[in-house]
């Protein structure tokens, strides 16, 4: 049963891109239900370490469970039907409506000769209704802002009807009222997710637990309050911050204090 | 709600049945008008009644008033080379398409990145030298598609950069590659052994239907046939490559797979039909670009499509080509190119003033 409960297994995951290791020996999991972190500063392999999980690099050592089931092992098409991306891929240099983005999370319920059935239109109509963009099936993705596309490809994963959300770095570049909606989308529906995250105050606000990488290694791992301390932000990305429980979400909230102030501290 | 949605988008799947349709009645309508005309007139109306009396069962209810040398010039001199307009001009839009899935780019034609210059490379090596002439009869056509594979595959590699298409990279190693194939070929027609041998080839390279015979046919209509049918059970790995390969190996589609069976692909394609016709440029980018234009980059929808509106364009820029400075003809390629840049850079304007 505690075996049965573990969605994502990785275990002594390499990967480099050419000499230097992007991803040194990294183990991590992720149980079914639970909303799991990668944080960590720039270039600390969060990307690549999603990228080998959703088969977009293969790994150069290690192994990745998904299901207890080797993802090497499987055909994309089962991959796919078990997990769903958010990438941070989502420029289409073509002109495709709205609704035939979201379809095409259909595709891995689809054999070659299958024809698209009111069952996969139900599928893409519901998924839209999901992040509330029901109304702009037939507009064109080209014409949509940026916020506007991230909910699109959030109800392509629905569509997708896995239930494991992967997600990198899903609200790069938002408003912060994008930022919050797109990851009250992905908690509403009740998926297993393991998201990078840039913002350490989103990750306290949406995670069960965080996996801190640092040059391409796992340096710390727990609750966000286990991991969000004032001494493990200076260790890890060099700043000074004051953390404090929010009254108002429970959550631990960081303020982070900008250079001059810390040298008048010290 | 639901409901209201369900006709909706039936209706949908309606307007992409009903334009197919209109486009096919049109197609058909090309081939009975543009073989009408030429430098020789044969009155509208004999030639419907030679094309109707070979059809089955209506044949022979027309009694035949025309001259054996009428008979001759539809049947044998125009109607092959509609037909061959027909698919070669569905051939290069259904190339172009294919192309642009393969790099997610949709400046790729096989014209613009070279492939047109290395099939005719190597079919003029075949052609003057005999070099695969232990292929046999099909040995053009093996030695142009050869040519094509190579290009692309050259082309492709050197446009990736960190498994990415690099769009600057891709038309630079278009031009580069196609100018090495363009002095290649020029440096096989100073060492052809034989006169004749260089006249045909020089005819056949600047692109035209002209040799039209309808044994030219089979080979490149069944390409496309075949083609065809891989490319429409797999419009939904073609959708997704758009997306990106990230984004398309997340989706269930086995990139590596598809990509060379791509490659495969437009190379038979390119290269049976450049055997045939000479390099015809700009086809294979404006078509599918017009097609977007018309109903979204949905491949269901665009590769029927194209490939209706490529065949209809090439036959009508031939009759154009055949008759503008009669009785002399201008090549076909020229001509693509100058009618359809203009009406691309309108559309293309008009595209993005909607963006806006």
């Amino acid at each position: 049963m505690a075996e049965n409960s573990v969605r994502l297994q990785v275990r002594n995951l390499s990967f480099s891109y050419g000499e230097k290791p992007a991803v040194d020996h990294v183990d991590f999991h992720v149980n079914r239900g639970e909303f799991v972190g990668l944080i960590g500063p720039n270039g600390s392999g969060k990307s690549t370490v999603l990228k080998t999980i959703y088969r977009a690099l293969p790994p150069d050592e290690g192994e990745i469970l998904l299901d207890g089931k080797p993802i090497a092992d499987m055909s994309y098409r089962e991959s796919a039907l078990k997990m769903a991306v958010v990438g941070q891929e989502n420029d289409v240099p073509f002109n495709f409506k709205v609704r035939e983005i979201v379809a095409m999370g259909r595709t891995p319920h689809k054999r070659l000769f299958d024809l698209d059935t009111p069952e996969d239109r139900y599928m893409v109509h519901h998924a839209l209704e999901h992040v509330g963009m029901e109304d702009m099936e037939e507009r064109s993705y080209l014409h949509l802002s940026g916020g506007e596309r991230q909910r699109v490809i959030i109800a392509r994963a629905v569509a997708q009807e896995s239930d494991f959300f992967i997600m990198d770095e899903p609200t790069n570049h938002l408003d912060i009222s994008y930022q919050l909606q797109i990851f009250d989308f992905v908690r509403r529906l009740g998926v297993t997710v393991l998201s990078a995250i840039h913002d350490l105050n989103m990750a306290a606000l949406y995670c069960d637990r965080l996996y801190v990488l640092k040059r391409g290694r796992v340096v710390l791992e727990g609750t966000p309050e286990e991991v969000l301390t004032e001494a493990n932000i200076r260790d890890v990305y060099g700043v000074s911050c004051t953390v404090a429980k929010h009254p108002a979400t429970d959550k631990v909230a960081i303020t982070f204090l900008p250079a001059r102030r810390q040298k008048e501290d010290t | 709600m639901p409901e209201k949605r369900k006709i909706r988008n039936e209706a949908g799947e309606l307007k992409l049945g009903f334009v197919i349709l209109i486009l096919i009645i049109a197609a058909a309508a090309t081939l009975f008008v543009a073989t009408g005309f030429g430098p020789v007139s044969v009155a509208p109306g004999t030639t419907a009644r030679i094309l109707l009396s070979r059809l089955p069962g209506i044949g022979n209810h027309i009694v035949p008033d025309w001259t054996p040398v009428s008979e001759n010039i539809v049947l044998v001199l125009r109607l092959p080379r509609v037909c061959l307009g027909l698919v070669v001009g569905a051939s290069l839009a259904v190339c172009g398409v294919t192309m642009q899935a393969l790099v997610r780019n949709n400046l790729a034609d096989p014209f613009i990145l070279g492939v047109s210059s290395g099939a005719a490379a190597f079919a003029t090596l075949g052609m003057l030298f005999g070099v695969f002439a232990f292929l046999g009869t099909y040995s053009l056509s093996i030695s142009a598609f050869i040519g094509a594979a190579i290009t692309i595959i050259v082309v492709y590699i050197l446009s990736r950069i960190r498994g990415r298409i690099n769009i600057t990279h891709l038309l630079l190693s278009g031009v580069a590659v196609s100018m090495i194939m363009d002095g290649v070929t020029s440096i096989i027609k100073l060492g052809a052994p034989n006169a004749l041998g260089l006249h045909n080839a020089e005819f056949w390279m600047s692109g035209s239907l002209a040799s039209a015979k309808w044994a030219y046919l089979k080979l490149p209509l069944i390409v496309l046939i075949l083609c065809m049918i891989f490319l429409m059970l797999n419009h939904r790995g073609l959708n997704l490559l758009l997306l990106g390969e990230e984004s398309a190996g997340s989706l269930g589609v086995n990139v590596r797979r598809l990509q060379k069976e791509l490659i495969l692909v437009a190379s038979l394609i390119a290269g049976v039909t450049i055997a045939v016709s000479g390099t015809i440029g700009f086809v294979g980018l404006m078509v599918p670009h017009f097609t977007r234009l018309l109903v979204g980059g949905d491949h269901k929808k665009v590769l029927p499509i194209s490939a209706l509106l490529g065949g209809i364009l090439v036959v009508w820029v031939d009759v154009v080509a055949r008759l503008i400075i009669a009785p002399e003809e201008l090549p076909v390629g020229i001509l693509t190119a100058i009618i359809g840049g203009p009406i691309f850079i309108i559309l293309l304007k008009r595209s993005n003033k909607e963006k806006r």
